[in-house]
């Protein structure tokens, strides 16, 4: 393998996973709250990366990125707690069934507008992840002396993996809200919780794949308090003679 | 107005004492990073806990109302 195709292939992984974390967030988003106004939120995101990136060029290296992973962290997790226990309440008291008409009529959604909830999280979601691939495109390139191929890298993953979420759009659509609320809730909780505490300078074990270990970490809690919630609303609940 | 009650919805939402445990919990985590002592138990260890009190919390109001 030259010395070319080494630049490519790492920053085409480097940026893929920084790329799923990306597509995740908007595609989860899109299906709990309305794709228009989550994909405007990615769209003015990549807009504000393209002009990030024209200004700064390889300064980029000096963009703060650990106060605005801290600050995008903490707006995550304490956003994706809201969810995560709206779904956990909500998973308990109806199933896997899709939100009943009163349901949804509890949600802030708007009915016509744009939906600053979908837009704003998409947005960040695009924007720091974002930016973290082009901090890997400019560190590696720069070293390996390789910028163009880094950049090529870089596009291609984030092409490569849009194309497998907008692929999987159809099916998250399908999965019932209230899951759905819980299943978005958990990702933005771990995404969340992994990136706030990376910017407060907190090195984790086992680096990305310690998002993986929140997921679960947080996924098992959710069943957990669905149950309990599941058998206080069966005691709560008169027995029919 | 309309964007600050959109940020606290954002940020707050329905239970304050959630992102105020959180946002402590953040805090000291910051502290102990600073003097190289990692916690990353924390916030993941008030975020769950602070969940089943929010959930408890909901039931019994949701009881009273009937």
């Amino acid at each position: 393998m030259t010395g070319a195709g080494v630049v490519l292939l790492t920053t085409f992984l480097a940026s893929a996973v920084e790329a799923i974390e990306m597509v995740i967030i908007v595609l989860g988003v899109g299906a709990a709250r309305g794709w228009r106004s989550a994909l405007m939120g990615a769209a003015a995101g990549f807009a504000v990366l393209a002009v990030v990136i024209a200004v700064l060029n390889v300064a980029l290296a000096a963009v703060p990125i650990g106060p605005l992973r801290a600050v995008v962290g903490t707006l995550l997790v304490l956003f994706g707690l809201q969810w995560y226990r709206k779904g956990i309440a909500r998973v308990a008291a109806r199933g896997l069934a899709g939100m009943s008409e009163e349901a949804v009529e509890e949600d802030d959604i708007p009915a016509s507008g744009m939906d600053w909830v979908a837009f704003v999280l998409s947005f960040k979601g695009v924007l720091l992840e974002g930016l973290e691939i082009a901090l890997i495109v400019v560190s590696f390139g720069l070293a390996a002396g390789q910028i163009g191929l880094s950049i090529v890298g870089a596009v291609a993953a984030v092409v490569v993996i849009g194309a497998v979420g907008f692929a999987l759009k159809g099916i998250v659509t399908r999965i019932p809200r209230s899951l759905l609320q819980l299943v978005v809730g958990t990702l933005l909780t771990s995404f969340g919780t992994f990136w706030s505490l990376e910017g407060l300078g907190v090195t984790w074990p086992q680096s990305d794949l310690d998002i993986v270990a929140l997921l679960a970490v947080y996924g098992l809690v959710a069943a957990a308090y669905i149950a309990l919630e599941r058998r206080r609303i069966h005691q709560a609940t008169p027995a029919v003679a | 107005m309309g964007a600050a009650r959109f940020l606290y919805g954002f940020v707050v939402g329905d239970d304050w004492t959630v992102a105020v445990a959180m946002v402590l919990a953040l805090g000291v985590t910051g502290v102990l990073a600073a003097d190289h002592i990692s916690a990353v138990w924390l916030v993941p260890l008030v975020a769950i806990f602070m969940t089943g009190v929010s959930l408890r919390r909901s039931t019994r109001k949701r009881r009273a109302t009937g």
